[in-house]
């Protein structure tokens, strides 16, 4: 059939022209590695080694004790003493730390009663066994530091005594599956495939049909027999395999660095990627009938890529957002792969349990095309 | 009498409140070379897009191989060829890349496709450089490869838009060549240029000025048909001379070639060598000659009397 022979004329050209651009070849291989080393090793939400100034009015052994016991959990590193709180407040408003914990001068009489220090069961409504032993100021604009802070608030004090802590019967019990030793990278590899995957496809074919036209080889081919469909698919398949090959390299080496294994089915993973390609490839379709130059294809695709980031649950909770900015996410490809990828990387998500998103992913990229092929004239006007 | 290959009626387009083309009448006939002749700006480029489709007419309509536009103009593809005004091939591909790439778009199958790339590459003197990238390629050779591109599904109407702007003499007198070539073997070609000398070659030309068609027809009877004399003088002071005769009675336009000074003078003017030399008041010694008109007296007399009428 023709129009297959057509469609393979577009696809190998592209292949072609991708072989001479060295740097952009390098770059497809580059990017995941680099990013997938960087993030996979920054990005961290258990927060540790927060700096903290100490401001110790009462200077007993207790106190020090105390100091050392806040130093051994590792959220806070005490980098700064000082001798006032006003100094400890200009130390934070000049953020030379977060966060000061004071200890007031009767700091051995408060210990003596409170019940964290479990001597004893005084009566918790009497206000001086209620007093608190030291307070915390934090600078509390970054949410995550403060909430592990927060967490120092309810520390025991029995280890101060040399007794056995406080052992507090828990109401629940709390099992933690896919990922019990709480690190962060086992949520950020299976993610960043979405996020690559978003910033290459839609850069890559939002600039397919402005790149034509730019270097002057539109009006060539818009007077041969090409149809617009034809064009549209072999711009897009020679990309569906470079998604393919960043997918795996992500993946492969999260495995290997990261110790992310894939839990699910490889046949699972290569369906839910591909819809997801072809969804983000067809977007930077539309992309590109709508730019009139490489550089407004460029401003499109980081429009698409900033909320993929921020909004899609790879970085923030989805749950934890308000209802518009989910329905928002919704339309994203990326949140749908981001739910279905972590599904099979980390839990062996079936097929079946992620019929939805990969029905709407499916119906994304044939609505992108459909459109990218109807806006696209074989017309100068 | 076989059906021409383009008939247009009327055909206008309009940018904005700038008029390119203006309500063109056009025949092309079958077997022929039809040329555009007109400056930049004459709209020969718009004409030329909206004879293949890829513009629409704002007004008026032609019928382009037995296809009306406006209207779907994609039957029309697979018979027309078009060389694009600047190089619109693939920099980074090598001509053999291209031309598979454009054999493959054409629907060739691999067994036609290897005989007519191998063909094309030897009439377009390209072999040696078939593996060269396009990009690198010298004017000449660059003109080949989009000829040899345009010619490769043997379309029956051929579109060059100034063909040989960027090429030196030999290339464009072996390029002429290959297009009466093309007509021997059946093809029409309509092909712009604001060359004199190629319009000369052309079976037919309509010359064109601000998007109207100002005069057309085979070359050696538009010159013949001129309505005016061409008196040519020599020796003198010709800068004066000049100065002198511009905006005389009778004067259509004046132009120094080299040694020689050529004036136009109106058919209506009886004696015309007789009377540059009165007109000139410093003519002492000069000799003048009344002689044959050539295609730029018919393109300069064409495009004055429009000036003329338009301020009319």
């Amino acid at each position: 059939m023709t129009s297959l022979r057509r469609i393979w004329a577009i696809l190998r050209k592209e292949l072609v022209q991708l072989r001479r651009d060295r740097t952009t070849a390098a770059l497809i291989l580059m990017i995941p590695q680099i990013q997938l080393i960087l993030f996979g090793y920054a990005i961290n939400t258990n927060v540790r080694h927060i700096p903290v100034a100490v401001v110790d009015q009462s200077r007993t052994g207790l106190s020090r004790a105390l100091i050392q016991m806040v130093e051994a959990t590792q959220v806070v590193d005490v980098t700064l003493r000082l001798p006032t709180v006003q100094e400890a407040r200009r130390a934070v408003r000049a953020s030379r730390v977060r966060a000061v914990l004071i200890l007031p001068p009767d700091l051995d009489a408060r210990v003596a009663r409170s019940p964290a220090a479990n001597m004893g069961q005084p009566d918790s409504t009497e206000f001086a066994s209620a007093r608190p032993v030291g307070q915390w100021i934090v600078d509390a604009s970054d949410t995550m530091v403060a909430g592990a802070i927060k967490g120092l608030r309810l520390m025991p004090l029995a280890e101060l005594f040399r007794q056995p802590p406080n052992r507090q019967v828990p109401t629940c019990e709390v099992a933690l599956f896919s990922n019990p030793e709480q690190r962060t990278e086992v949520n950020v590899v299976p993610g960043l495939v979405g996020i690559i995957l978003t910033m290459t496809m839609i850069m890559f074919t939002s600039a397919a049909i402005v790149r034509e036209r730019e270097r002057g080889n539109m009006e060539m081919l818009i007077n041969t027999p090409v149809r617009p469909i034809e064009l549209m698919l072999g711009k897009i398949v020679p990309y569906m395999g470079i998604g393919l090959v960043q997918m795996a390299i992500i993946l492969s080496l999260g495995h290997v660095l990261f110790n992310v294994p894939v839990a699910g089915s490889l046949w699972v993973l290569l369906a839910i990627t591909l819809l997801f390609i072809l969804a983000s490839l067809s977007l930077g379709l539309v992309f590109s009938t709508f730019a009139k130059s490489q550089l407004q294809a460029m401003q499109l695709t980081v429009f698409v890529l900033l909320p993929s980031i921020l909004l899609s649950g790879f970085m923030f909770p989805y749950d934890g957002m308000p209802k518009p900015a989910q329905w928002i996410a919704n339309v994203l490809p990326a949140t749908h792969l981001m739910t279905m990828i972590r599904g099979v990387v980390l839990r062996d998500a079936w097929i079946e349990d992620l019929a939805g998103g990969m029905i709407w992913m499916g119906g994304f990229a044939a609505l992108g095309l459909l459109v990218a092929t109807l806006r696209f004239r074989k017309r100068l006007d | 009498m076989t059906e021409p290959v383009v008939v247009a009626r009327g055909i206008t387009r309009r940018f904005g409140p700038k008029t390119a083309v203006d309500t063109v009448d056009l025949r092309i006939e079958r077997g022929q070379i039809y040329g555009f002749l007109g400056p930049n700006g004459s709209g020969k480029t718009t004409l030329m897009r909206m004879l293949t489709g890829i513009l629409r007419p704002s007004e008026g309509e032609a019928l382009v191989l037995g296809v009306r536009l406006p209207g779907n103009a994609e039957p029309l593809k697979q018979q027309i060829g078009y060389m694009t005004q600047t190089f619109s091939h693939y920099r980074d591909m090598t001509v053999l890349e291209n031309l598979r790439f454009c054999a493959d778009i054409y629907g060739l199958t691999a067994r036609e496709r290897r005989a007519r790339l191998d063909e094309l590459l030897q009439i377009h003197d390209l072999t040696e450089q078939a593996h060269q990238m396009a990009g690198s390629l010298s004017g000449g050779q660059r003109q080949r490869l989009a000829l040899a591109a345009a010619v490769l599904h043997r379309p029956r109407l051929l579109f060059l838009d100034e063909p040989t702007s960027a090429v030196d003499p030999e290339s464009r007198r072996a390029f002429w060549e290959q297009l009466f070539d093309l007509v021997d073997d059946g093809a029409s070609i309509i092909v712009s240029t604001h060359f004199m000398d190629e319009a000369e070659r052309c079976h037919r030309i309509a010359i064109l000025d601000h998007g109207r068609k100002r005069a057309d027809g085979p070359p050696p009877r538009l010159m013949r048909d001129l309505d005016a004399n061409v008196v040519e003088v020599e020796g003198g002071n010709l800068r004066l001379f000049k100065r002198d005769l511009d905006g005389r009675p009778g004067i259509m336009s004046t132009a120094q070639i080299g040694e020689r000074l050529r004036v136009l003078v109106e058919k209506s003017i009886g004696d015309p060598a007789a009377h540059v030399r009165k007109a000139g008041k410093l003519a002492l010694n000069v000799r003048c000659e009344v002689v044959r008109p050539n295609l730029e007296d018919v393109f300069v007399s064409a495009t004055r009397r429009a000036v003329r009428e338009g301020a009319a």
